[in-house]
C-alpha cells in the first residue's frame, strides 16, 4: 500500500473505534438513569426502618472510607493502564490492570463481608423498606464491579497471550470507561448512603 | 499505538487529544482523595450544623462527578459536535427529574403514612380515597 493509502486505513480505523466508543459510552448513560432510579427508590424509602434500625445504627464509616480509597485508586490504576496501553507497552498495561483487578476485588470482598454481616444480624432485605432499597441500590452496583471484574479478567488474558492487536486498544478503553462510570456511582453511594445515614438526615 | 508516518498524519487528522497524561490522571486522582477525606472528616467531626453539613456534602459528590468527568473520561475535550456531552446532559436531565420528581411526589403523598386512626379519619370522612 501506498502510504496515502496507509493513512486513509488509519484514518478509517480511528473513525470505527471512536463509533463503537461512543456506543458504548451512550449504554453508560442509560445504566446512570438505572442508576437514578435506583437512588430516588433509596430517597423516598430510607426513613422506613419499620422499627428496625436506621443507617446510622447500621454503617461503620471507617469501615466504608477504606473500601471508597480501595475504589479510588483502582480507578487511577485504571487510567494509568490505559496510559500504557495507548504507548503499545504491553507489561505495564497487564501490570496495571492486575493491580486495578486486586483493588477491585479488595472492594467487592469488603462490600460482600458487610452484607453478610448485615444478614446475619437479622438485617437483611426482607427486614424493612430502608434495607430493601439499601441491598438494591448497592448490590446493583456490586453486581456491576463483579462484571467489570470479570471482564477485565478476560481482556488481560487475551493481551498477555495474544498482545495488541487490532480492536484490543478499543476494547480496553470500554473497559475502562465502564469501571470510570462504576466509581463515580460509588461516590454518590458513599455521599448519599453512608455519609447522609450517618447524620439521621 | 507505534509511531508509524501514517497513525501520526491520522492522529493530526483526526486531532485527537482527549486521552488524558499521566500529570491529568494525577491531578484527578489526588482532588478526588481530597475531597473523599475532607467529606468524611466533615461527618466524622460534625464541623457543621446539619443542613450545613447536608448543603457542603452534596456539593462536594459534584465537584468530585465533575473532577473525574473531566480528568478520568475526558467529557469535553472532544471535537464538535460533541454527542458524548450532549448524551451526558440529558442523561443528567433525565436522573434529576426522575430523582427530584419521585422525592416530590412521595411527599405529597405524605397523608398515606400517617397513624392508622388519621388514616381512618380521612377515609371516613372523605368516603373512600
Amino acid at each position: 500500500m501506498s502510504s496515502h493509502e496507509l493513512t486513509l486505513h488509519a484514518a478509517e480505523e480511528q473513525k470505527n473505534e471512536d463509533k463503537a466508543l461512543f456506543g458504548f459510552w451512550v449504554y453508560i448513560m442509560t445504566d446512570c438513569v438505572l442508576f437514578g432510579t435506583l437512588f430516588a427508590v433509596y430517597a423516598v424509602l430510607h426513613g422506613n426502618t419499620f422499627g428496625g434500625p436506621s443507617g446510622a445504627d447500621l454503617f461503620k464509616l471507617p469501615y466504608i472510607m477504606i473500601e471508597t480509597l480501595l475504589l479510588l485508586t483502582s480507578s487511577y490504576t485504571c487510567g494509568l493502564a490505559m496510559l500504557a496501553a495507548r504507548r503499545g507497552d504491553k507489561r505495564a498495561t497487564i501490570n496495571w490492570f492486575v493491580l486495578t483487578f486486586l483493588l477491585g476485588a479488595a472492594f467487592l470482598t469488603m462490600e460482600l463481608v458487610e452484607f453478610t454481616k448485615l444478614a446475619h444480624e437479622g438485617h437483611s432485605w426482607q427486614a424493612s423498606g430502608f434495607l430493601s432499597s439499601y441491598f438494591t441500590l448497592v448490590g446493583t452496583h456490586g453486581l456491576h464491579i463483579t462484571v467489570g471484574l470479570l471482564w477485565m479478567f478476560l481482556l488481560v488474558v487475551k493481551l498477555w497471550r495474544q498482545g495488541f492487536v487490532g480492536s484490543t486498544v478499543k476494547k480496553l478503553s470500554m473497559l475502562s470507561m465502564f469501571w470510570h462510570f462504576l466509581d463515580i456511582i460509588w461516590i454518590f453511594i458513599f455521599t448519599f448512603v453512608y455519609l447522609f445515614g450517618a447524620l439521621k438526615v | 499505538m507505534s509511531k508509524s508516518p501514517a497513525n501520526t498524519t491520522a492522529e493530526h487528522e483526526t486531532g485527537h487529544k482527549d486521552h488524558g497524561t499521566f500529570r491529568t490522571y494525577t491531578i484527578g486522582f489526588i482532588l478526588s482523595i481530597y475531597l473523599t477525606l475532607m467529606a468524611y472528616y466533615m461527618t466524622v467531626h460534625h464541623s457543621l450544623s446539619r443542613n450545613g453539613l447536608v448543603a457542603s456534602l452534596a456539593m462536594m459528590a459534584v465537584v468530585q462527578l465533575a473532577v473525574q468527568l473531566l480528568f478520568f473520561l475526558h467529557l469535553g475535550q472532544e471535537n464538535k459536535p460533541r454527542w458524548n456531552l450532549i448524551t451526558f446532559s440529558f442523561a443528567l436531565l433525565v436522573v434529576i427529574v426522575v430523582v427530584f420528581g419521585s422525592l416530590w411526589i412521595m411527599n405529597n403523598l405524605d397523608y398515606n403514612m400517617h397513624s392508622t386512626k388519621d388514616i381512618n379519619k380521612y377515609l371516613n370522612s372523605q368516603d373512600g380515597f
